[in-house]
């Protein structure tokens, strides 16, 4: 999947759904990641001048949260829980696993754009544990060797089915 | 007609995650199919927190409880227990050490020994539907409060109940409320917080409350707002909690089209409104000061708290910030009472607490019971005890604010105090158990990794304090630590406690400090090149052993092709190429592969 061009009115619109409250510029963050899979600069000018504060407002709430990226993230992304409960149930494993399996690091991209690979401090389902979200398809009670072929779904072009049987 | 039995189907994160919604709507089809749906109805309903044993199914007013329901056993299920009235054994849970399934859910002692009183609608409504709220008593106690009590009344009875705050730092609610209402507000104004910002690993009671129950969290702030003088409240939910906002989103809308938010609530003039704001994965926001800067757009980097909250607060309003868990308590302290609510608990913690079970523990899952009940208890009785026949080695409570306790403390009461002077804390009320696999620096490093990444770096102890902690301990788990190091690191916790300016610098000593207190053998052990339960890397090394009947899983689970054998003859690993990732000790079948 190519990566959306920038559409300042798009932006403009996303604003605009918030009112253009300075309150709201998390959530036009939000919409602007969900949009185009990551924070353009050109965004960030445009909500600045939207919503009437300094570019380096935005610039600092778009790094300062970790769901906001700068760069593109892949089309489907990964993120492996390693809250307490998964820690202790083979989370840094299941992570390593991720990472051979797409050939890439924490946080990184893959060439194609197809896979963002990334850690997430608990997803609050720890009865699930260890726990691995693709998008928002939740694999509960995940262990290494189940990594191949959960990630196998998501290779085909068309989206992978929900929750295949994975708690065997 | 009346139906006559409703099939409650658990729609919460964990059982929608193994396909509880396929299983409703497997189920809907099979009774219309046999003309069944005039007479069963089918309640989709939020998290019943035995989620470990999901998709729950729960079948009203018997109290059958049905775990792990596929969408294969649905005919099986119809046939037998609807049509027949013979509830099926093989879909029962079995308790661990019981012989025979156990049909009636309040017969599992999991269940058997909660008390539901900020949970009290777990599994019994739709929490998509205000009519399922209201039918079991919802908004009673709003209209109870607005029709016949005066703000100062209710303040007097929820701080005669003992209500304390549940999010964390425990401190009293209704003190928390009168403070707001003496304090200065030059045009009035005064705000209400909700703190859905639930950041500690391994908590999940807000989440849950809010999928389950999002009614109770709006009447208790309703009330709240009511009491302090608030027309404006927010609330502030993780992003990583999609199913929670969606179901309050909905919640919001209702109250509202039934007068119970918005302007005139319930006829009596009082105006009142939630705004929600969607967190964007930063632990810090969980904290007062921080949360509010990101509501008003800002970063949230928590400011220093020479003047409250309460006081100065949100847009510099006196503001009151209460968690989730602790909103949900309020209706029903308004609805019986303060002197039924004080009477649960113990002498400063009064009423009951929600615990999010999770780790090496038999049960996991979500449970509410009355302070004061002992961690053994909750563990064991509740928690059914250690999974896959582990020893017990650590409990760890209050999440990266907390800290470790060990076996001798397992009678502990479980109390804001008793925690605290343990060395942890109570925290939003995450429990996680570790057995002899964990190794306590290792869990130690991942608390400090955790704050290290989550710190926001206005402060520099936290900042570099935290990073140096987990530079000590890395050295450690690497076997590369000294005496030296273990000093070192005391000092620094105690300057990082002493010197950060908000609670995540504050309380991030607290994992370090209990593991070195109760568990110091294992540091020393590190420091002689040995990681008892197996887990650091730098120090331990697979070998296979004659067990192995050259089955070839771990060959092929290999990642690095470490592994040598031919199929049906002993394997070995060729030492220089293993990458220490636990494969093939994950698949082998038969203890052949060993790690020391």
């Amino acid at each position: 999947m190519a990566i959306k061009e920038v559409s300042e009115e798009k932006v403009r619109e996303i604003a605009r759904r918030w009112g253009g409250r300075e309150g709201f510029l998390v959530e036009m963050l939000q919409d602007v990641q969900t949009e185009y899979r990551y924070i353009p600069e050109a965004a960030i000018r445009t909500l600045s001048k939207e919503v009437g504060v300094p570019v380096g407002q935005i610039y600092h709430l778009a790094t300062f949260f970790k769901r906001f990226s700068l760069k593109p993230r892949g089309e489907h992304v990964v993120s492996v829980c390693t809250g307490t409960a998964c820690h202790v149930k083979g989370a840094p494993r299941v992570l390593d696993a991720c990472a051979r399996e797409l050939g890439i690091g924490v946080g990184e991209t893959t060439r194609d754009g197809k896979f963002t690979l990334e850690e997430v401090r608990c997803l609050g389902c720890c009865g699930l544990a260890a726990v691995v979200t693709v998008n928002d398809d939740i694999h509960g009670h995940v262990t290494t060797s189940k990594v191949p072929r959960l990630l196998k779904r998501y290779k085909g072009t068309e989206k992978a089915s929900h929750g295949e049987a994975d708690d065997q | 007609m009346p139906y006559r039995l409703h099939m409650m189907v658990c729609a919460g994160t964990g059982c929608v995650s193994n396909r509880s919604l396929e299983l409703r709507d497997a189920l809907s089809a099979e009774l219309a199919r046999r003309g069944l749906d005039k007479e069963i109805e089918i309640v989709t309903t939020g998290c019943n927190g035995f989620c470990g044993v999901g998709p729950i199914l729960l079948v009203q007013p018997d109290g059958i409880f049905y775990q792990k329901v596929q969408v294969k056993d649905v005919p099986l299920l119809v046939e037998e227990h609807l049509v027949k009235g013979r509830p099926v054994k093989s879909l029962m849970f079995t308790p661990p050490e019981a012989k025979e399934p156990v049909p009636r859910m309040r017969d599992i002692p999991f269940f058997g020994k909660q008390m539901l009183v900020a949970l009290r609608n777990r599994g019994m409504i739709d929490p998509e539907k205000i009519e399922d709220y209201i039918a079991r008593g919802g908004y009673q106690a709003l209209a109870k409060a607005l029709t016949t009590m005066t703000p100062k009344q209710i303040i007097e009875e929820i701080k005669a109940s003992g209500l304390r705050g549940r999010g964390g730092g425990g401190f009293p609610t209704g003190i928390k409320w009168e403070t707001c209402v003496h304090a200065h507000s030059e045009d009035g104004v005064r705000y209400l917080v909700c703190n859905a910002d639930e950041g500690d690993p391994g908590a999940f009671m807000d989440r849950s409350i809010i999928e389950g129950d999002p009614h109770s969290v709006i009447e208790g702030m309703v009330i709240g707002a009511y009491a302090i003088g608030a027309h404006q409240g927010y609330i502030y939910v993780r992003h990583e909690y999609p199913l929670a906002l969606k179901r309050f989103m909905i919640a919001l809308d209702q109250a509202r089209e039934y007068g119970l938010l918005g302007k005139d609530i319930l006829g009596t003039g009082f105006d009142f409104d939630i705004e929600v704001h969607r967190g964007a994965g930063a632990f810090v926001c969980g904290e007062s000061t921080a949360l509010m800067a990101s509501i008003e757009g800002r970063v949230g980097e928590p400011r220093a708290k020479y003047i409250h909250t309460v006081e100065v607060g949100l847009y510099n309003k006196p503001t009151v910030l209460n968690n989730v868990e602790t909103f949900a308590n309020v209706p029903v302290i308004i609805e019986r009472g303060a002197k039924w609510f004080a009477s649960i608990g113990t002498e400063h913690s009064k009423g009951t607490k929600v615990f999010s079970l999770a780790g090496r523990v038999k049960n996991t899952g979500l449970v509410e019971v009355p302070m004061g009940l002992s961690l053994r208890e909750l563990i064991f009785d509740i928690g059914g005890g250690i999974a896959d026949n582990g020893k017990f080695k650590a409990v760890q409570t209050g999440g990266p604010s907390g800290g470790f306790l060990p076996e001798d403390l397992l009678d502990l009461p479980v109390d804001y105090e008793k925690l605290y002077e343990a060395g942890s804390m109570m925290g939003s009320g995450g429990v996680v158990v570790m057995d002899h696999t964990s190794c306590m620096v290792d869990v130690a490093r991942f608390f400090v990794d955790f704050l290290q990444s989550e710190s926001c770096g206005k402060c520099t102890p936290c900042r570099e304090g935290i990073k140096a902690m987990h530079g000590i301990l890395s050295r450690i788990c690497d076997g590369k630590g000294s005496e030296a190091d273990l000093a070192t690191l005391e000092e620094l916790c105690s300057v990082v406690a002493d010197t950060s300016l908000c609670a995540l610098g504050g309380s991030a000593p607290n994992p370090v400090l209990t593991s070195l207190r109760y568990f110091r053998s294992e540091y020393e052990a590190h420091l002689q090149g040995k990681c008892p339960a197996g887990v650091c890397r730098a120090l331990i090394t697979f070998r296979i052993n004659d067990k192995c009947t050259g089955c070839h899983l771990c060959f092929k689970a290999c990642p690095t092709s470490a592994v040598l054998g031919e199929p049906k003859q002993m394997h070995s690993i060729i030492q220089g190429k293993c990458i220490k990732c636990g494969a093939c000790y994950d698949v082998c079948k038969f203890e052949a592969v060993t790690k020391e």
